[in-house]
């Protein structure tokens, strides 16, 4: 399945654009996403463990993915 | 309880009015402004960047978390978008309750949570004209997600430190 990922800030900066698209096994879970953005995106420098939401909430790596889904990788928040 | 993630200038006096009553006689209020310099750096403005939708729902979640945890519904969070001149509230809080220490205590730990959890950035203009990603590190502990196990925090204990290279 192919999953558009949304990148913020220093990653969508990074990438030059606010989303990336990847093609992951029908099974992918959210560490399989992350591998795919390393591949398809090597210019977002993301760290070991990056975050990552999936329709909106904070996601673990072992979270299964499905293509309607909405995956953003959130780079660390500043807000306040 | 209300939180809001706004384009336009924080009207505080607002805030205030909304949580304030004759039963609450305590009203917490903190306000976050931008600053005119950071690590040394003089900043003319602060960009700030949300994942609108995450972050409305983060921001109510936490709202929702204090108002168990201190016993208040009274509470408001607003936090604002796009580009903040020095001076203008960039965050305002407020949280009222029979008691000043469960006021108080509420809107130091709303603060501290949005600050890890509310997937913000901001972009730091500095006065010689270059552009910078701010990070604020977090502690050990990590972020509390909401279920999936939680978020793990990255990087090192300390105040604030950046990433990526700065903008021309």
């Amino acid at each position: 399945m192919q999953i558009d990922v949304l990148l913020f800030a220093s990653y969508a900066d990074a990438a030059g654009a606010a989303s990336v698209r990847v093609a992951v096994s029908d099974d992918a879970c959210v560490a399989d996403v992350v591998q795919a953005v390393r591949t398809a995106a090597p210019a977002v420098r993301l760290p070991a463990r990056p975050l990552v939401a999936v329709n909106h909430r904070y996601a673990g790596a072992d979270v299964r993915v499905a293509p309607a889904d909405e995956v953003a990788l959130i780079p660390p928040v500043a807000g306040g | 309880m209300r939180t809001a993630l706004v384009g336009t200038r924080i009207d505080v006096a607002a805030i205030a009015a909304d949580v304030a009553s004759p039963t609450n006689g305590a009203l917490s209020l903190f306000v976050g402004t931008v600053r005119d310099s950071n690590d040394g750096r003089p900043v003319d403005g602060i960009e700030y960047n949300a994942y609108a939708p995450m972050a409305e729902r983060e921001m109510a979640a936490i709202a929702r978390e204090a108002a168990d945890r201190f016993g208040s519904e009274h509470i408001v969070i607003e936090h604002r978008t796009g580009y903040l001149a020095l001076g203008e509230a960039s965050v305002a809080i407020a949280v009222a309750h029979p008691r000043r220490a469960n006021a108080m205590d509420a809107t130091r730990w709303i603060i501290e949570a949005l600050k890890q959890r509310v997937p913000i950035w901001k972009l730091e203009h500095y006065t010689d004209g270059t552009r910078q990603w701010v990070v604020h590190w977090q502690g050990h502990g990590g972020v509390q997600g909401q279920g999936h196990g939680g978020v793990q925090g990255a990087g090192n204990d300390g105040d604030e430190g950046r990433e990526g290279a700065a903008h021309a």
